[in-house]
């Protein structure tokens, strides 16, 4: 599904935020992208929908080279879902009308349909009631919530997640972590940047751990908890699970 | 000082034999009001798609909204009156220089063309810096989601941008009321102009400026509760600029 081989990125001329990255994700399968902050995680997951550009290698998105000159962007990132740190919900913009934006301009739907579509999504993330709220009148949890639901309302491919739960209070950090964990048992593609260990132990396929640019270990879950190869995945790994 | 004050002086018959000297102050105050209408709407859509370019990452774009605000705002406002009046005539060819100067109402149509390009500058320069003030995600959100550039500035950027710069604006549409009494200089006889005409006439020069004080104070009431009621109609719950 999403096939990353020899990545490399610069910031200005010398410096190097990704070196020669390569990995891959299945259909169905959720991997896990953990590192040090700084350690281009983030900026991995967002080369995937060309959020980011990148100077060398090549993305290839359910069979379409993400960083051919030629390929329809908007159309393509409209297939693959993706959930910030910060939310990004729409402040101007009721919860209803933040599910519904990308569905009647970008896909086109009628908005009836798009309504439909972001009712029964709301309810499914348990947040019907607050459908006719704006943003900055829920707590972040909820917001969280509604933006997953934002871009499962596009029908996505596959989900981006770029450190979904590290903006949130302790208390809300499982009510979104459900929310992935349903999506993930239901079969859905996943890339997961996250510290959230449990999350990783308890739904993840594969682990990959990055440090300074470089993906040091891409490892099968109980391989990577069990006995991680790198001394870095070592060190981090005693470091966040010593508490 | 010796001065005869005589506030009656606005009831009674001008010398040019059309009405009073009130009559005078208030075509004055129209034409006034015309011009700054004429001018906001050009600042405001000129003003719009400079902000806009300046907020790109393009190179070119960027440099050329830096021309053109660093053009329009470095010049005195009189003296690009006198520019577009007196002086682009004469640069054009023959034939285009007469017809410029033969139009019926040419002062009025360059006073509000002259006025608003020199006020566009500066709500270019403000919605840029309302643009650049939104969190980097939120672009990043619209972009994610498969919105186009275009539809990410139209239903994502400017709607918060524009609500972010609501107050500095409502200073902007003064100065624009305010500045449209330059237009003297080049034989607009807006309400400023027609106070003089009226001191001239009437040597009455107290009471003339006095009216027309009160009239553009009355102007700019209206135009500031009328901002105040836009910026409310328009605040959102729970947010920042909302209650």
């Amino acid at each position: 599904m999403i096939e990353i081989s020899h990545v490399n990125k610069w910031y200005g001329p010398t410096f190097q935020v990704l070196k020669d990255c390569t990995t891959s994700v299945a259909k169905g399968e959720v991997v896990v992208v953990c590192g040090p902050s700084g350690s281009g995680k983030s900026t991995l997951i967002k080369c995937v929908n060309a959020l980011e550009p990148f100077q060398e290698g090549q993305i290839i998105l359910d069979g379409i080279k993400v960083n051919d000159p030629k390929t329809d962007l908007p159309k393509l990132r409209a297939r693959v879902g993706m959930v910030f740190q910060h939310f990004e919900l729409f402040p101007h913009l009721r919860i209803i009308e933040n599910l519904c934006l990308a569905q009647e301009k970008v896909l086109g739907r009628s908005h009836g349909e798009a309504v439909a579509k972001g009712e029964k999504l709301l309810e499914r993330v348990g947040l019907t009631v607050q459908a006719n709220k704006y943003p900055a009148e829920l707590s972040g949890g909820q917001q969280q919530r509604v933006a997953i639901a934002r871009a499962l309302a596009m029908d996505p491919i596959a989900m981006l997640f770029d450190e979904p739960t590290s903006a949130l209070d302790p208390e809300m950090i499982s009510e979104v972590l459900d929310v992935m964990v349903d999506l993930a048992h239901e079969g859905m593609t996943m890339m997961v940047v996250t510290h959230e260990m449990g999350f990783a132990s308890k739904v993840a396929n594969r682990v990959i751990f990055m440090d300074r640019g470089e993906i040091v270990e891409d490892a099968l879950k109980t391989d990577f908890f069990g006995s991680p190869r790198s001394e870095r995945a070592q060190k981090f790994l005693s470091k966040i699970l010593s508490h | 000082m010796n001065y005869n004050w005589n506030w009656h002086i606005f009831f009674e018959p001008n010398p040019t034999g059309a009405g009073t000297y009130l009559d005078m102050l208030v075509s004055g105050l129209l034409l006034t009001i015309k011009t700054a209408l004429l001018a906001w709407i050009i600042a405001l859509i000129f003003g719009t798609i400079i902000g806009i370019l300046r907020s790109l990452p393009s190179k070119t774009a960027s440099w050329v909204g830096f021309g053109y605000v660093e053009f329009f705002r470095n010049m005195p406002l009189l003296v690009q009156l006198f520019l577009w009046f007196f002086v682009l005539p004469e640069l054009l060819p023959r034939a285009a220089g007469l017809w410029m100067k033969q139009l019926p109402n040419a002062p009025f149509w360059t006073a509000a063309i002259g006025v608003g390009l020199f006020m566009s500058a500066r709500v270019a320069v403000q919605l840029a810096a309302g643009i650049a003030s939104l969190p980097r995600g939120q672009k990043q959100a619209a972009t994610a989601l498969g919105l186009t550039t275009a539809q990410g500035y139209r239903y994502v950027l400017l709607p918060m941008a524009f609500r972010i710069i609501m107050p500095p604006l409502t200073s902007e549409f003064l100065n624009t009321v305010k500045n449209t009494s330059v237009a003297i200089t080049i034989g607009l006889i807006e309400l400023t102009g027609q106070a003089r005409a009226m001191q001239e006439f009437s040597f009455q020069v107290f009471e003339a400026f006095t009216a027309a004080t009160v009239m553009y104070l009355a102007i700019n009431i209206i135009v500031v509760t009328g901002m105040r009621f836009l910026e409310r109609s328009l605040a959102i719950p729970g947010y920042i600029t909302g209650k």
